[in-house]
């Protein structure tokens, strides 16, 4: 059996299952936001369960339109406070404590290896970075989840994807995966798991196997994982908050398709509009200019993607065509950042700092862009509309070419600026 | 069940943030939601859809986001089904969840065009073309979610079970 297989059998009672098995399986932790959850309190009341299944394992986040934007946003939020009060849940994150969903529930060791987690984002495939099973569904699952503890799945079938060789200066987690994406199509892995391996992989740090994950969605995935080792035990040590358990694939374990990737010739990479999978080396996209630039999200909002982002813009200025808008994914992040001098060298090179959020990813808040304007962004989507106008277009990168960018007004790379 | 409307027709990896835009995501007021169905691909469809119509698209219909509101706005503007190459996973459960019946028939999505009136069968998985006087068929539903439609949801479903295991059936 694959990773995921065994991750599915040992939640569902089972010895073993197989691709194309249906089962019902339980879960070891629910989430939903601000914009997913409210319908999921509503179901969850026609249900008519006299209780949730357990306080403990639901993890209400107001992340998306939080701070309150607001008043039908500020509703909303209302709903999860209230609800959460009601039910007495033990994981309800307040503004002042949130973060990015996928950024805070790793951060926090509320998501640990072996297990098996939905959550009414389509992102939820994050944590299998750690070794679990995760993925995202709708707010009627999660309704559904919340009164029984059960989920159904179909179990999926596996790709593997080998990373091997030399990653290039400034390649990292990101630039890998839009690249997979590139080359798979934003389809190329539906219905199935990706399985993310080689040298490349073992040596990557945990920050850039949650940004690989993250985007497996992008590419049509139902979840994407990585086989917990040294640096998924040294990560959960001092953080997992529930005994997990280290599950690897089998030897013979089937896979639908396998792919290797040289690294030394995945270059920088940038996916222009209007899908994740329309992808180019950045080097080639020069012509492009911007009118701002975004690094944040629960992709690229961690302190490692702002240190890259820092070291790249210390010293320089925001060209003056463009804004810059930094989003720590998290508060312990924006604590961390600050303790560094991060936030004094996005500052001074007069880029503004926003408090915890999704915001401009999905069009929200904190950097909408107007009819024609375009951005370049370590998000995860670059959709029509997706940060605001439907005549408005993004660009998604990793941190170090967005901040190289920010300088130059137009696309660009470190390289250029001498790094 | 026999479903039977009038054609819309889109392309290939039609995306929830086009179905309904994350700006209108601070409601989940069916009826809100669907003034702006589709509103990223055509901004006048909300006006021009009819009650009964019929969405035929490409492959990987609803990627992206998990947002319900993508499913539930396309009901609520009173489209009776989705018929394309393919669907995105995450739409794929909604859909099923909250009961808008969708059908996955390469055939059905390369042939229909704009405007056609089709007829599916659901139950057993033929898309008629009324207006080429052709037919196609699509995959068939499998057994779970035919029970899920037969219970009236998810929820539906849920209610049941809950009720079975309180009474130690």
């Amino acid at each position: 059996m694959t990773i995921t297989e065994k991750v599915l059998a040992a939640h569902s009672g089972k010895k073993e299952v197989s691709p194309g098995e249906l089962i019902n399986a339980k879960v070891d932790l629910i989430l939903a936001n601000d914009i997913t959850a409210p319908i999921a309190i509503s179901e969850f009341k026609k249900i008519g369960a006299k209780d949730v299944f357990d306080k403990n394992r639901i993890a209400f986040i107001p992340d998306h339109f939080a701070p309150q934007k607001d008043i039908k946003a500020a509703e909303q939020c209302k709903m999860l406070r209230e609800f959460s009060r009601e039910y007495n849940l033990g994981l309800y994150f307040e503004v002042g404590r949130m973060g990015i969903e996928h950024a805070l529930l790793p951060e926090e060791g509320l998501v640990v290896p072996g297990d098996l987690i939905i959550g009414a984002d389509s992102h939820t495939c994050t944590y299998g970075a750690l070794g679990a099973f995760s993925t995202g569904v709708g707010s009627t699952d999660v309704a559904a989840s919340m009164a029984t503890g059960e989920c159904w799945f179909k179990v999926p079938e596996s790709m593997k994807f080998i990373y091997y060789g030399k990653l290039n200066k400034w390649v990292g987690g990101k630039d890998l995966i839009l690249h997979t994406i590139g080359d798979i199509g934003v389809d190329g892995a539906l219905y199935m798991t990706m399985e993310f391996e080689g040298e490349i992989i073992g040596n990557l740090p945990m920050y850039g196997r949650l940004t690989i994950c993250n985007m497996a969605i992008e590419a049509g995935g139902k979840s994407g994982i990585i086989v917990p080792d040294k640096i998924t035990k040294s990560y959960v040590k001092n953080r997992a908050k529930r005994p997990s358990k280290f599950y690897k694939s089998d030897k013979d374990a089937k896979y639908a398709d396998i792919r290797d990737y040289d690294c030394s010739k995945i270059p920088l990479t940038v996916s222009c509009p209007h899908l994740p999978s329309n992808t180019r080396p950045a080097a080639e996209l020069f012509e492009v200019s911007i009118d701002q630039v975004v690094i944040g999200s629960c992709t690229n909002g961690r302190l490692e993607d702002l240190i890259e982002a820092a070291t790249v813009i210390k010293g320089r200025k925001v060209n003056p065509n463009v804004r810059m808008i930094v989003i720590p994914a998290t508060q312990k992040i924006y604590r961390q950042a600050m303790k560094k001098g991060l936030l004094d060298i996005f500052i001074e090179a007069e880029a503004v700092v926003s408090t915890p959020t999704c915001g401009p990813c999905l069009g929200g808040h904190m950097g909408v862009l107007a009819k024609g304007e375009r951005a370049i962004a370590t998000t995860n989507r670059n959709f029509v509309g997706r940060m605001g106008h439907p005549e408005s277009e993004v660009y998604l990168s990793n941190p170090a070419v967005a901040a190289a960018s920010a300088v130059l007004g137009r696309i660009g790379t470190p390289e250029e600026l001498e790094l | 069940m026999l479903i039977r409307g009038r054609a819309w027709r889109f392309g290939n990896d039609i995306d929830t943030d086009v179905i309904i835009p994350a700006r209108y995501l601070n409601t989940s007021d069916p009826h809100e939601l669907a003034k702006h169905v589709m509103e990223g691909v055509d901004k006048d469809f909300s006006s021009k859809v009819r009650a009964g119509d019929i969405i035929v698209a490409g492959k990987n219909f609803g990627c992206g986001s998990s947002r319900e509101h993508a499913p539930i706005a396309i009901k609520a503007a009173g489209i009776q089904a989705v018929i394309a190459k393919s669907f995105a996973r995450i739409f794929y459960r909604n859909a099923f969840n909250i009961g808008l019946p969708i059908f996955e028939s390469e055939e059905a999505s390369e042939k229909i065009k704009e405007a056609d009136e089709v007829e599916v069968d659901a139950i057993n998985g033929i898309v008629k073309n009324l207006t080429k006087n052709e037919e196609y068929k699509a995959n068939p539903i499998p057994p779970f979610m035919q029970e899920l439609i037969s219970a009236g949801g998810l929820v539906e479903w849920t209610k049941k079970r809950l009720k079975a295991q309180d009474t130690g059936e």
